[in-house]
């Protein structure tokens, strides 16, 4: 038995998320009024969706490796080689979430400057001139962002509890 | 009518509307001249500025934005060969070898003219058409609401690319998101695994962002050395536009210019067909029925000319669609939906005569933006200049901070910031498996609306075959059904026996409900399509034979 395609799996996985879609719609009340029951729409929504994902199955193994897309020469198998295929999306999601998760501390100017830093360290390169460069770039644009919001639009970003004691 | 206008004309000739339509048309055509960046995310990135603004304030800076961003893709398609959005792709294939057989200045004046020109045809044609269609559009009753919603999800999806499957699922992964959390009509919540955060349901705009924007920014950082290269290599360029020379050449191939603008607004009416298709069919038209067509590809004005004409004049197709009935056309006017039900404005048939102040302004802004363009076009070269001297990594950084904050003015709470990570990662995903990101976008916008349609009209009647016996719902489900076929249809064209018969079928198909409708006319058109029909259908054997 060759190897699942990557369609195949993925619809697997779909149809395993439709399966959870399936369990959370039973779990939704029903307050006994009105035609339409708050639980027919989505559950309606899950089904076809299923199907559609049943299709989606079918197609894939149907069709097998021969409609696999081309596999990328830079494309290392096993999972260290995809980590390292992805590894600027994942270290950027990974940064993002690191600013929410520190965004109560640091409110949204620090942690913002600290994001842009970071972000172009990680994409642009360590190096003397760079640090400065990529310094510079974060204070002014996260400083401009911050002060347009803040100032201009009135929005009321977090301040930080670093910024609460000040 | 004039009352309406001048109101609208009060709201939008103030110094701070002029100058936000000025600074967003400019950066629209900055945006739309970058190659990777697309009108969509520049107008997508432009919504957390019109939180805090008037509706028809906010909704003029979005469509500065969005003719801005259709003209600007001009720029790099011409000088550098390379479409700054999918737009412009028909552009390069005359507008890029002229400018390098030295005519460069020409090649940019045929292109800002004819958008030009594009936009105010589309504007006269919305200004006509949406009126007329939104009173077809109060016809309709909750049945033909669900099936028409019904119907733009199922042509976004069939519409969306080589694999229709992956599209019709994505449309229904948007209906599912759009289920999270309370449900309007009883207060319910759903799908929230007892979490507050899932029991509060996902806002749209922060979906959206994360969904596009966030998603195609990491897209265009994945391989280190592109995101560190600059936008584009391009040297600076003292380009003057020729305007007289490309004026003389568009009126002289006026018919091709009004055909062109015709395909973009019958194109933008089309839910999911957008700009990125109009600029090819025109230009494939303009070349069939050029007495030179072996000229095209080698820097013929006329390939210049239909493309940018129709990629402008879609825009007033697709406001057409979203004003009149209240559907957003394509991805753009999906966020100008979304923009407009912010501020409580619910863009349905009823929206031009319950809010004809707002709706007047979008005709005008629409009118304006174009004239804007025009005289912002030269300005603007400059800036895309020095725009693509910077690096892609420095664009994409400070523009996902930007994300984040802008997402968290919609609320003022940090949820919305998790949201559009969340939804990053999910679009992005998508993108590298291969899913489009239009249908669940819909799905997502036209979830809510279609549940809602659904509940009235079971309210009225619990009997199913009401869907059948209403003229205008038999007639979107037909299509629909039909629509599911188009992409085999397509396929298959001209290769296999079955697709001989799905154009006669569909025309005999849809006369139908015409025939159920009432007045004349519609049952005329339907008798004139079954003729044309059942013409076809005789010839469809002897087709099948030549195979």
């Amino acid at each position: 038995m060759g190897t699942l395609s990557r369609d195949t799996v993925v619809s697997i996985l779909l149809l395993l998320f439709c399966g959870f879609l399936i369990w959370a719609g039973t779990q939704i009340r029903d307050p006994q009024f009105g035609e339409l029951s708050p639980a027919a729409w989505p559950k309606a929504v899950t089904y076809v969706l299923t199907a559609f994902c049943l299709l989606y199955f079918l197609q894939s193994v149907r069709a097998g490796q021969t409609n696999a897309p081309e596999a990328d020469p830079d494309r290392q198998p096993g999972l260290i080689g995809w980590v390292r295929y992805y590894f600027n999306p994942i270290a950027c999601f990974v940064l993002y979430f690191l600013f929410l998760l520190t965004l109560p501390f640091f409110g949204t100017l620090v942690g913002g400057i600290l994001l842009v830093f970071a972000l172009l360290s990680l994409l642009g390169g360590i190096g003397p001139k760079q640090i400065v460069l990529h310094l510079v770039l974060a204070v002014v644009s996260v400083g401009a962002m911050w002060s347009l919001f803040t100032f201009g639009l009135r929005v009321l970003l977090p301040r930080g509890e670093l910024f609460q004691s000040f | 009518m004039i009352e309406n206008v001048l109101l609208a004309i009060q709201d939008l000739a103030t110094l701070q509307t002029l100058l936000l339509m000025t600074v967003g048309a400019m950066a629209g055509l900055i945006a739309g001249a970058i190659p990777g960046f697309t009108i969509a995310m520049a107008v997508v990135l432009t919504l957390p500025f019109t939180f805090g603004m008037e509706a028809s304030q906010g909704i003029a800076t979005m469509i500065g934005v969005y003719v801005g961003g259709l003209s600007g893709g001009l720029m790099s398609g011409i000088l550098i060969g390379i479409p700054g959005t999918p737009s412009s792709v028909a552009t390069t294939f005359d507008g890029f070898p002229m400018a390098r057989k030295g005519d460069p200045g020409f090649a940019l004046g045929l292109g800002v003219w004819s958008s030009f020109f594009g936009g105010i045809i589309a504007t006269v044609l919305l200004i006509a058409v949406a009126p007329q269609l939104a009173k077809i559009g109060l016809e309709f009753q909750p049945w033909d609401y669900f099936a028409l919603i019904f119907f733009a999800l199922t042509v976004t999806a069939s519409l969306s690319g080589e694999n229709m499957i992956k599209g019709l699922i994505s449309g229904a992964l948007g209906l599912v998101v759009a289920c999270v959390g309370e449900d309007d009509i009883n207060g319910v919540k759903r799908f929230d695994l007892g979490n507050d955060y899932l029991g509060e349901g996902f806002a749209f705009l922060p979906v959206l962002i994360g969904l596009f924007a966030f998603s195609r920014l990491m897209a265009d950082v994945r391989v280190t050395a592109t995101a560190r290269k600059a936008l584009s290599d391009m040297q600076a360029v003292r380009v003057r536009i020729e305007h007289k020379r490309a004026l003389k050449t568009i009126f002289a191939d006026w018919v091709n210019l009004i055909r062109s603008s015709f395909i973009g607004v019958f194109t933008g009416v089309l839910p999911a067909a957008g700009s990125s298709i109009s600029n090819i069919l025109a230009y494939d038209q303009a070349k069939k029925s050029s007495k030179e067509p072996e000229k095209f590809g080698t820097g013929h004005p006329g390939g210049i000319v239909a493309p940018e004409a129709a990629n402008n004049a879609t825009a007033g197709g697709a406001l057409i669609t979203m004003m009149a009935l209240g559907i957003p056309g394509d991805v753009i006017t999906a966020v100008m939906l979304g923009a407009l039900l912010i501020h409580d404005v619910i863009p349905s048939p009823a929206f031009i005569a319950e809010q004809p102040r707002i709706a007047y302004a979008i005709f005008i802004a629409f009118f304006f933006a174009n004239f804007l363009v025009l005289g912002l076009q030269a300005g603007a070269l400059r800036g895309f200049v020095l725009i693509t001297k910077v690096k892609m990594y420095v664009l994409a950084s400070i523009i996902l901070v930007y994300c984040g904050i802008g997402v968290f003015s919609l609320n003022n709470i940090t949820n919305d910031m998790w949201t559009l990570a969340i939804f990053g990662i999910v679009g992005y995903g998508m993108r590298t498996l291969g899913f489009p990101l239009a249908p669940m976008i819909l799905g997502v916008v036209l979830g809510p609306i279609a549940e809602r349609w659904l509940s009235r009209s079971l309210a009225l009647s619990t009997d199913p075959t009401e869907f059948l016996t209403h003229p205008w719902s038999l007639f979107f489900l037909t299509v629909s059904v039909f629509s599911i076929g188009f992409s085999w249809y397509q396929r298959d064209r001209g290769k296999k026996a079955w697709a001989f018969w799905y154009g006669p079928l569909f025309l005999i198909a849809v006369t139908v409900p015409l025939f159920m409708m009432s007045g004349w006319v519609r049952p005329f058109l339907g008798a004139a399509l079954l003729l044309f029909g059942l013409y076809s259908l005789t010839r469809v054997p002897r087709a099948i034979r030549q195979l």
